[in-house]
């Protein structure tokens, strides 16, 4: 078991072996975090940065916390308070920040490849935190995290992804994520929301839920980007939640080993209604808890060892 | 106990050093020094064991077995993995593996024997000590090991020790056991 990577730009680049070791390590990192002291001292002297150019809560929180229970420094920039908003570029940006001795870059950027472009140009390690509606590799490393320690095992497991595929970075993740893992995946969601390339990577299409929703393990809603949409692709949000939505209805008609995921934040009374979040199979909080235990995982994993190791 | 037993000098290559049954002896030995030095922590059930992973583990066990072997109590056995409190991971290439630490019980004023197989430099064991102390705060904290094989870089020394080995810096000492090796014995290669 080991890990060769010098960044995590996506789950494209992971083997199955690769994600399991991240998985492995993050179960360590999950019994620290249950001690009387969540803290170890492993990356002590190590700096990192964490560059939101898009605004996040549980992610940006997530990553510093993770940062500081391995006793690095972490600081957090975010663009409403920053030179970028006077035009400076991504690469004179991190160029400054490096220049400050950071070891390791956490990248939010609306620009699908914008970490790839970094981790090119910068002597520090560059993790994706989401690049536009490309990846977001550890959000998919924390929801399977989630599902094997609910299920043990993914493998044969039939997990449905619901809403804007087209728009989402974790649709994309979660798709490579799992199907790498040996699960079947099928994704649901309107015509216009649905890219093409789903199918090329494996998954089954259906356009509306209530044909595929009896038949899975797993239900991975994802959250509605009205911001990302043009109005073109969704005729209402009210619409949406008739055909797409996870409503009152559908939850007590789901059995009772089906288990509910979601990335956050919601739109409650749009994908989802408020009663999941008394569902005892909801796993929404579990992936909150989990994502702090995935990213020390993942931040152990690419700042541990020398400088100069390279891979 | 057995001190300064010579290691064959001069020879190059891997030779056995202690068999099977030595290490039985060795460890018959360091339980009845461990339980006639906690008596009272026995009695009060409040003798606990953690072992170092991976080899001080299922030592700690056979340890926890013996020493409780004439006595009601069961003694708890945990299990520590020190990678995370190494003072050399930034000096290291490439990112060790955690295994992660396993203790099962409140360490809070208990009498705790940390257990290992060799004692050499003393830094795993000043790491197992600062994670311990991030669990809580034994009453005390004691140090039992099969083999000491010299060459302390840190002020730390063993309370019960099976056998010492003279050796050279650079020998490597290896320790097998029938629960992660599946045979036994403690071999000494020269370099």
């Amino acid at each position: 078991m080991s890990f060769r990577h010098r960044h995590l730009l996506g789950i494209e680049g992971l083997s199955r072996d690769d994600i399991l070791t991240v998985l492995d390590q993050a179960r360590t990192f999950r019994e620290v975090l249950d001690r009387p002291i969540p803290v170890v001292p492993a990356l002590r002297g190590r700096t990192i940065v964490n560059l939101f150019f898009e605004p996040s809560t549980r992610t940006a929180t997530s990553f510093n916390l993770a940062a500081s229970r391995l006793s690095a420094q972490c600081v957090s920039f975010s663009r409403a308070t920053s030179s970028v908003t006077k035009g400076e570029s991504l690469l004179d940006t991190a160029r400054n920040i490096e220049a400050m001795r950071a070891d390791g870059i956490i990248i939010r950027h609306s620009q699908p490849g914008a970490p790839h472009f970094l981790s090119r140009r910068l002597r520090a390690f560059v993790v994706n935190a989401g690049d536009g509606p490309h990846e977001h590799p550890t959000q998919a490393l924390l929801d399977a995290f989630t599902l094997r320690e609910h299920f043990g095992d993914l493998a044969g497991r039939r997990i449905l992804i619901v809403g804007d595929i087209a728009h989402s970075r974790v649709a994309r993740s979660n798709i490579l994520c799992f199907t790498r893992l040996g699960a079947r995946v099928a994704v649901c969601g309107p015509p216009t929301l649905l890219p093409r390339y789903v199918e090329e990577l494996g998954c089954s299409v259906f356009y509306r839920l209530d044909c595929i929703l009896g038949e899975v393990d797993v239900v991975n809603m994802l959250r509605v980007q009205a911001e990302r949409m043009t109005s073109a692709s969704l005729p209402s949000l009210r619409e949406y939640r008739q055909i797409y939505g996870l409503t009152r209805e559908r939850l007590a008609g789901l059995g009772p080993s089906v288990v509910v995921i979601h990335p956050g934040p919601v739109n409650w009374a749009v994908e989802m209604d408020y009663d999941v979040a008394d569902f005892p199979q909801s796993l929404v909080l579990n992936q909150v808890k989990n994502g702090v235990a995935v990213r020390m995982a993942v931040l152990y994993l690419l700042a541990g060892g020398r400088e100069e190791a390279d891979g | 106990m057995r001190s300064s037993r010579p290691a064959a000098r001069g020879r190059p290559g891997k030779r056995l050093i202690i068999n099977r049954s030595g290490i039985t002896r060795a460890l018959a030995q360091l339980a009845r020094a461990i339980r006639l030095h906690n008596h009272a922590a026995l009695a009060a059930k409040s003798l606990v064991f953690v072992g170092v992973k991976r080899r001080g583990v299922p030592l700690a066990e056979r340890l926890a077995r013996l020493v409780s072997r004439r006595s009601s109590a069961a003694v708890p056995v945990g299990a520590i993995d020190i990678t995370l409190y190494r003072d050399d991971l930034q000096m290291i290439a490439e990112t060790p593996i955690v295994r992660g630490t396993d203790i099962g019980f409140d360490i809070n004023g208990r009498t705790l024997v940390l257990v290992d197989d060799v004692v050499f430099t003393g830094r795993t064991t000043r790491a197992a000590l600062t994670e311990l102390l991030d669990y809580g705060r034994p009453r005390a904290i004691q140090l039992a090991v099969l083999v000491d094989r010299g060459f302390r870089e840190l002020p730390i020394q063993p309370d019960f020790t099976g056998r010492r080995l003279r050796t050279d810096r650079s020998d490597l000492v290896d320790i097998c056991l029938q629960e992660t090796d599946d045979r036994e014995g403690v071999f000494l290669t020269r370099r």
